[in-house]
């Protein structure tokens, strides 16, 4: 290919850095490239197992079939899907929204619904419709990693729940609102992943549920619902999404494309009241004028062939077989110290290791054997959490990687605690484990001996102030869900 | 002049490789140069000897390219290579070996202790960690032996805190010391031949520690050059920060990272190959020296050593 007409730009000096940045918005302070960007530009290379990508397997999709209906899309409607579309979609792409919806048990109006560009367009939307500078966010601990950027852009305060292995812990919820409450402060909306939640694979029970839904009515208080993984279930049995039990009053519900048919695409949708769906309606004008039209046909011709629900039991059957491979295998190469959930559906496992290692730290070694994985840091908006916890996601890659790569990963970590044993033999035993006395904290003065022993602290080549690493906070950040031992 | 930019390879600065390289890529082109790029991997030998070039740009940070390795590869091939030698660049990117050559000739440098993993797994070295943490004080820096940036870089603020440090610290490298952690001024000289360019001032953004991250974004951390420092200061750092880079064997061009302590300046570590992207410091200070992106690219490029026979 004939390279096209370009020039290079001259080198930014110094006083352009600082000109510009003289002139960035003050959100732009917030606004941080996602935590280990470097690292993470490694796992891109082509021997390196990734199971840190969000990735559906989109290899299993028809050729012919894309084929065919993107053929019928040029003969039939090439002039429409070239042209701009409505803001709020096309009405034949809301009608195949409310059939996935339909699918679990979701009943919404027509014009409550907005067609966004993929389902993280929703939460910007959202967030940009309700968010002020400072205003509370809430969200799950860990978080959906993507989302927390969003906030942050808007300089929401996010406030962060802990899960358990059946989602947010809503008694948590209560005390945080309570609160809030009490010094006079409402939250702009609460925002969450229900089912196989991104990253920690968990599902909010039935029982949560209903009183989420309770709780958002008796406080009038708004709550986010993304729900991409919804329809992905292998196993167990499926629960109403919070928008069913609510009716759509008080949730405002993000669903999504791309974990069922394609990320490419990028189509996802918001459902809201109308008093807020109307200016979510304006913020998407400004933000695109509309959404892709020609993807939107695309959607079309492919909910008309009707074979959409086959499609999605191809890719069930698909992550079933990987999840069991994954677990099977975080069993068998994972040391007993570590724990990790079991999703009943979704892309991910969330794996906890003993809070002395660091996964950021131990991503470096992990990619020295060529293997991938998200630090837990990445879904926290105090970076100083989660940071012994892993997203592993096990839709991306084929069953042969994913036990190569969690043995690679588990090799990395059981040498880890090895050293750590090692290491705290004789020496400051007591640390890691509050409650034992430990010899040295008698002998030695300044050693607290229920203090985490994790530093999260990092300096570079000259610390700043002499103060001690930022504090853990709230203690035990996500606590393991479920343990699996061989 | 064909000159080919060794860029990425397998280290974990990357990254910073890859945007480093290509600040140099387009200033050799601004400058009339043939830029041939060469992404380090089992291809790097033979796609030197088929590009021929004149020079190496070395652009690559960290393990493999910072190290000497390819440097070596670049002596057997008999290409000349801008930056230090594989000597100096062995040694600076060894913070242990630095340490000590550093010591020798009478450079200051804050009090360490090193250790390799099969100390603790096998001699039982844990042992001796609370000696070392009375001998050197609260906080302590943990760090691994071989690596740059601030990557695996703990802070330890009491004795419990040190064995997880040390895990971390030994993700990176199978080596880790233990140093003293000394307050004061971050700063950090960057030499071109054997001139010392402006004093550059890390003044971390308000709460934020200067850390991995802090250092390649633009606003997480605040540099001021030349950092503002009385004469007598400025010349105590200088010639500290000359007198590691001559004591390490470093040429062409270094950037040393010192602290200014009560003490007067210690050098913390020498970066034989620093980063060249828009943010760095070594582009920073030559700014402030008068000295343009590509006149500086020009100048590493005439350091480069010729061969003795033409």
């Amino acid at each position: 290919m004939v390279e096209p007409p370009h020039r290079r730009r001259a080198h930014t000096r110094t006083r352009d850095l600082e000109r510009y940045a003289g002139l960035f918005a003050e959100r732009t302070g917030v606004m941080r490239s996602s935590a280990m960007r470097d690292l993470m530009a490694i796992t891109a290379r082509p021997e390196v197992i990734s199971l840190a990508g969000g990735l559906p397997d989109t290899s299993t999709f028809p050729a012919g079939t894309f084929a065919a209906q993107m053929t019928r899309i040029a003969q039939e409607s090439t002039a429409e899907a070239l042209q701009y579309g409505p803001t709020e979609g096309f009405e034949e792409t809301v009608d195949c929204i409310l059939e996935v919806m339909g699918a679990e048990g979701m009943l919404p109006d027509p014009d409550d619904v907005i067609v966004t560009t993929g389902g993280q367009q929703a939460i910007d939307l959202v967030s940009k419709t309700l968010v002020d500078p400072g205003d509370v966010v809430i969200c799950e601990a860990p978080t959906y990693p993507g989302a927390v950027p969003v906030f942050c852009s808007y300089q929401a305060e996010v406030v962060q729940i802990d899960c358990d292995e059946d989602g947010m812990r809503i008694e948590e919820l209560e005390a945080v609102l309570a609160g809030l409450d009490a010094e006079g402060r409402r939250p702009k909306f609460v925002y969450t992943v229900p089912s196989f939640q991104n990253p920690a694979g968990v599902t909010l029970s039935l029982e949560r549920r209903r009183r989420l839904v309770e709780l958002a009515r008796q406080r009038e208080l708004l709550v986010v619902e993304d729900n991409p993984y919804g329809l992905l279930r292998f196993s167990g049995d499926p629960l109403p999404p919070l928008y069913q039990l609510d009716g759509g009053d008080f949730v405002i519900y993000i669903g999504t494309f791309s974990k069922i048919l394609s990320p490419g695409i990028r189509l996802g949708w918001a459902v809201a009241p109308p008093p807020v769906m109307e200016k979510i309606v304006l913020g998407k004008q400004a933000a695109d004028l509309c959404t892709s039209t020609l993807t939107q046909h695309f959607v079309r011709e492919y909910f008309a062939e009707g074979r959409w629900r086959e499609y999605i039991a191809d890719l069930i059957g698909i992550y079933h077989g990987r999840r069991d491979v994954m677990v099977g295998a975080l069993r068998e190469h994972f040391p007993a110290e570590a724990t990790w959930t079991e999703p009943e559906g979704g892309l991910f496992i969330w794996a906890t290791l003993p809070e002395y290692i660091d996964t950021g730290d131990l991503l470096a070694k992990a990619l020295r054997e060529d293997v991938a994985f998200v630090p837990g840091q990445a879904a926290y908006a105090d970076e100083s959490r989660g940071r012994n916890s892993m997203r592993l996601n096990f839709s991306g890659v084929g069953e042969d990687e994913i036990r190569e790569g969690i043995r690679r990963i588990g090799a990395a970590v059981g040498e880890q605690v090895e050293l750590y044993q090692a290491l705290t033999g004789e020496y400051a035993q007591g640390s890691s484990h509050p409650g034992m006395p430990g010899r040295e904290a008698e002998d030695m003065p300044g050693i607290d001996a229920t203090k985490p022993s994790a530093g999260p602290g990092r300096y570079l080549t000259s610390p700043g102030p002499a103060e001690g690493p930022a504090d853990h906070g709230e203690g035990g950040d996500v606590l393991p869900f479920r343990k699996e031992s061989a | 002049m064909k000159v080919a930019v060794l860029k990425g390879g397998r280290s974990l600065e990357r990254g910073v490789s890859l945007r480093s390289a290509a600040r140099v890529e387009d200033a050799l082109e601004r400058l009339g140069h043939e830029a041939v790029a060469i992404d380090a991997d089992g291809d790097l030998v033979r796609r030197l000897r088929d590009s021929s070039p004149d020079v190496a740009f070395v652009a690559m940070h960290g393990r493999g390219g910072e190290d000497g390795t390819a440097q070596e590869l670049l002596e057997i091939l008999g290409v000349p290579f801008t930056g230090p030698g594989v000597a100096a660049c062995g040694r600076c990117m060894d913070k242990v070996a630095a340490k000590q050559v550093l010591r020798g000739a009478g450079v200051p440098t804050p009090d360490w202790f090193a250790f390799n993993e099969t100390a603790f797994r096998e001699l039982g070295a844990a042992d001796a960690l609370p000696t070392l943490g009375e001998r050197l004080g609260f906080p302590l820096v943990v760090k691994p032996g071989r690596g740059g940036s601030a990557l695996g870089v703990k802070f330890a603020s009491s004795p419990a805190e040190v064995p997880a440090a040390l895990v971390s610290a030994f993700s990176y490298d199978d080596r880790v010391l233990l140093e003293r952690f000394v307050e004061g001024r971050e700063l950090a000289v960057s030499v071109l031949g054997s001139e010392p360019l402006p004093i550059v001032e890390a003044i971390p953004a308000d709460g934020d520690r200067y850390d991995f991250e802090a250092r390649y974004e633009i606003g997480r951390t605040e540099f001021a050059c030349p950092a503002r420092l009385d004469d007598a200061a400025a010349e105590a750092v200088t010639t500290t920060a000359l007198a590691a880079f001559e004591a390490l064997g470093c040429s062409g061009f270094s950037r040393v990272d010192l602290i200014l302590g009560a003490e007067g300046p210690q050098v913390l570590e020498v970066n034989a190959i620093p980063g060249l992207t828009d943010t760095s410091l070594l582009p920073q200070a030559a700014e402030a020296a008068g000295i343009s992106f590509e006149e500086l690219v020009e100048r590493i490029l005439e350091l480069a050593p010729r061969p003795a026979a033409a």
